[in-house]
């Protein structure tokens, strides 16, 4: 009697225990890494790619980019100009933040104040709106200095924060540095789709699913937890991704996406990036600061800079330093990026013979010396991409002394105020996704103050673009606007400005049970996966 | 004693101002933190409002002053990176770093003293020759690549142990250990193993050497012709003395472990402080790596001076010259 008491109580255990491992199964967890960590919670406090990339998993904007990068409704459902200097956004209804309490439309003033205030690192970005006003509760005017076409692209990287829950917990200023850590820089009340569980710095992450949030309905989220692990070293990341401790990672080596790709179990996820990496010149100093032609600058005559280009063989650093993850280009855009023209993106021929000639005629028979300024761990292959290009100059006769160095000491050298470059490798990705960004940091004639031409490191100043550039601030409709965008890339393409080299490739990695969303502006929305 | 202690004290102060002077000089060559902290769309007028902020268009002297100033009330500033106060960063990363150390520096004296022991008494024997030969391999491979090798085993190939990170672990206060959990105790193995191989041979091998040298002296003789027995002579008598040099150098090399278990952890992704300051490094984040300096600096003086310490208790030799000192 007791040994079936026995074998009952068994049994009954070993279900019981079955049953709970199955509901503890039926969490899904998405374990992914990456090379860098999302080093504040706080939106507002830093401008980079990979913060807010992650941060707006969280937190949620007026309006975001879907899959294929095209604007779509947000935390607005509705934006329109009602007068060529007000934008007029109609707010979403029944949006709860994390911890419960409503979004209103004072949430999206106090937002906006927040990120233009000091300490945050977002107000470059909103200098030309003056000033945010509701209409009503449901609706926010945006008043800006000026017309703003591409104002709606802005807001998608500014998040909206809860007015209350900042206050309460005095964060009502985005911590830049201070003496303290504000309380933004390790917790989170947004109403995105996912809520901060628990954030160990530079180590783990972990968020939850956000069972209330407003856009389940339509977009119902696959997966329960997730956990970021910061995994610096290359081998390792790649190696958790095959042992199985890993579902995702990015970014991937380029010598182990074979690998990865041919290891049962992982596969490889790649989509056209839209940082286009390109060569500049120092166009404008009467004579070059690391050169040994004196008395003159070589590249301020366009022959020189457009023999630099022609003996450059793109093709060859896309499949040898590459490896093929590039998409070579003859614009300073790419495909994705508003304004971005494919009839002008063909690129002048590789001819270094020709190249040559040009040299002769510039005076240059017997090529020069230049310095050539590169980082080595900012952009994909970089300084393997330098060092290509100075074996290709050398077969013209130019004797090119490169400096690759970290990104930390390469940017102290060559951005304002010094510009201490003559010949230097960049890469671009305009934040708001249109052409304009582009034009006005790279191309327009510096200004004394900086704002204009703030990146242009070579000085390049051409009057007749500046003019198309004024007009493009101001061009409300976008028909017109595109086709000025286009003259100007013509001009800039033609007069040689900068000499463009290929847009990278994005490549992520996965176990094969994944599906997710692969963006060409390297942002990694959660709500598109799904654990198979 | 008390003279002895306060020369110490006065010395270490020496050791970290000079260290904090010459990492600050050479703070002035690491590149710009502010283009890493903020985005490309930040104004010029806004970097150098950002620079005027932090402190770092004073001169050397200034900024210096004002570092030392703070350290002595233990303030180490705000992370650059991370934006919140260094020391807090640093307590959280320790106990990391001196877990794995311990465990790494444990494991290289559990191994290597008796494997120095075994191949001096019996040197020709082929397990003695076997046991050099290995070590060999342990001092001649790269901390990175014997890591890797063993993440590529252990963790793709077997799937036995996490190739990453430090497990669940239990905080007790401040302190959070990986030794109490079974997950932690796994992940520690093959980051403790890495670490320990170079230390491990170089023990067994200056244990060995010295072993030989002492088995030659006079009193070692003596002791035998007075027909003590091998334990009594090799434990007993013989083994004492090889052990001051043995001491010093493992006291140094676990002050170096500490400090240099960078590469480790790095390959491992171990949240210790060696990676920490790696990670400032390469984001120019100067108020981590001042830090982090002075404070290995400040290791190593403490585990030089427990090591002087050491001495008078292991040496007989040492405590009689001190009392004739004394008494003559």
């Amino acid at each position: 009697m007791t040994e079936l008491l026995g074998w009952v109580c068994r049994c009954a255990l070993s279900f019981a225990l079955l049953v709970a491992v199955g509901a503890i199964a039926e969490a899904k967890t998405f374990r992914w890494a990456n090379d860098g960590d999302p080093t504040t919670m706080d939106p507002h406090a830093r401008s980079d790619l990979f913060v807010t990339s992650f941060d707006m998993n969280m937190y949620e904007a007026l309006l975001r980019r879907d899959r294929n990068l095209k604007l779509e409704p947000a935390l607005a459902t509705e934006w329109s100009n009602i007068n060529p200097t007000t934008w007029r956004f109609k707010l979403r209804q029944g949006v709860k933040f994390h911890d419960g309490t409503p979004f209103t439309a004072d949430d999206v003033i106090f937002s906006f104040r927040r990120a233009t205030a000091p300490g945050s690192d977002l107000a470059g970005q909103l200098a030309i709106v003056k000033e945010v006003k509701t209409v009503d509760d449901n609706t926010v005017d945006f008043i800006t200095d000026g017309p703003a076409p591409i104002l709606p692209n802005y807001l998608v990287g500014i998040a909206i924060m809860s007015k209350a829950w900042c206050e309460a917990h005095n964060a009502t200023s985005a911590a830049m540095l201070k003496d303290d850590e504000g309380y933004a820089t390790r917790n989170a009340d947004g109403t995105g789709p996912f809520m901060l569980k628990d954030r160990q710095p530079a180590v783990r992450t972990v968020l939850v699913k956000n069972p209330n949030w407003w856009g389940l309905k339509d977009q119902p989220i696959d997966i329960d937890e997730v956990v970021f692990t910061r995994i610096e070293n290359a081998a390792t990341r790649v190696a958790a991704l095959l042992s199985g401790e890993l579902d995702m990672v990015y970014n991937v080596p380029p010598q182990d996406i074979e690998r990865i790709r041919n290891t049962p179990g992982t596969k490889i996820w790649q989509t056209p990036e839209l940082r286009t990496i390109f060569l500049g010149m120092d166009q404008s100093r009467p004579e070059l600061l690391e050169s040994n032609v004196k008395g003159k600058n070589p590249f301020a005559d366009k022959r020189v800079r457009q023999a630099f280009y022609q003996s450059i063989d793109e093709d060859a650093i896309k499949t040898k330093v590459m490896r093929g993850f590039a998409h070579p280009t003859a614009l300073m855009v790419g495909p994705g990026i508003n304004g971005y023209d494919a009839t002008l993106d063909k690129r002048y021929p590789y001819d270094p013979a020709g190249a040559k000639k040009l040299l002769a005629e510039a005076g240059y028979a017997d090529g020069f010396e230049v310095g050539f300024d590169c980082p080595n761990d900012r952009y994909v292959n970089d300084e393997a991409i330098c060092q290509a290009v100075v074996a290709m100059l050398a077969r013209i006769g130019v004797k090119v002394n490169l400096l690759a160095q970290t990104k930390a000491k390469y940017f102290a050298k060559i951005n304002a105020p010094g510009y201490q470059t003559s010949f230097y490798l960049l890469g671009w990705t305009p934040t708001p996704l249109d052409t304009l960004h582009m034009l006005s940091n790279l191309t327009q004639t510096r200004s004394k103050d900086f704002r204009d031409g703030a990146w242009n490191e070579g000085g390049y100043s051409n009057p007749a673009l500046d003019e198309l550039i004024k007009q493009i601030q101001v061009e409300l409709d976008s028909e017109k606007r595109n086709e000025l965008i286009s003259k100007a890339l013509s001009i800039v393409k033609e007069d040689f400005a900068y000499i463009p080299l290929h847009q990278q490739i994005v490549v992520w990695a996965s176990r094969d049970n994944v599906d997710l969303a692969p963006m060409g502006s390297n942002d990694f929305q959660l709500r598109y996966v799904k654990l198979n | 004693m008390i003279a002895f202690l306060v020369q110490r004290l006065f010395q270490a102060v020496l050791v970290m101002l000079t260290v904090a002077l010459i990492a600050f000089a050479l703070f002035n060559y690491v590149g710009d933190p502010i283009s890493s902290m903020v985005g490309q769309d930040t104004s010029v007028a806004d970097r150098e409002r950002l620079r005027h902020e932090l402190g770092l268009d004073d001169s050397f002297i200034v900024q210096f002053v004002r570092f030392v100033g703070r350290a002595a009330r233990g303030d180490f500033g705000l992370s650059y990176q991370q934006q919140r106060p260094v020391g807090q960063i640093i307590l959280e990363k320790m106990p990391a770093t001196l877990e794995l150390s311990f465990m790494a520096a444990a494991l290289a004296l559990v191994i290597g003293v008796p494997m120095g022991i075994y191949t001096g008494l019996h040197r020709d024997t082929w397990l003695s020759q076997l046991l050099l030969a290995l070590s060999l391999v342990g001092v001649s491979l790269p901390t990175f690549l014997i890591g890797i090798l063993l993440i590529l085993v252990f963790a793709v190939v077997l799937g036995w142990l996490p190739s990453f990170g430090r497990g669940n672990v239990v905080h007790f206060g401040w302190w959070s250990s990986g030794l109490v959990t079974l997950d932690g105790v796994r992940a520690i193995i093959m980051p403790a193993v890495t670490l320990s191989l170079f230390q491990m041979t170089l023990i067994m091998r200056l244990v060995r050497a010295e072993m030989f040298e002492v088995l030659r002296t006079d009193y070692i003789k003596f002791a035998r012709a007075r027909g003590l027995t091998s334990r009594a002579v090799n434990f007993g008598h013989a083994l004492k003395n090889t052990l001051v040099p043995v001491i010093t150098i493992a006291g140094l090399q676990l002050g170096s472990i500490i400090a240099f278990a960078i590469i480790t952890e790095t390959v491992f992704q171990w949240p210790g402080m060696g990676l920490m300051f790696i990670q400032a490094v390469s984001f120019a984040d100067i108020p981590v790596m001042a830090a982090y300096l002075v404070l290995v600096g400040f290791f190593f003086v403490v585990i030089n001076f427990v090591v002087d310490l050491l001495y008078h208790v292991v040496d007989p030799r040492l405590r009689v010259d001190r009392e004739r000192a004394v008494l003559g």
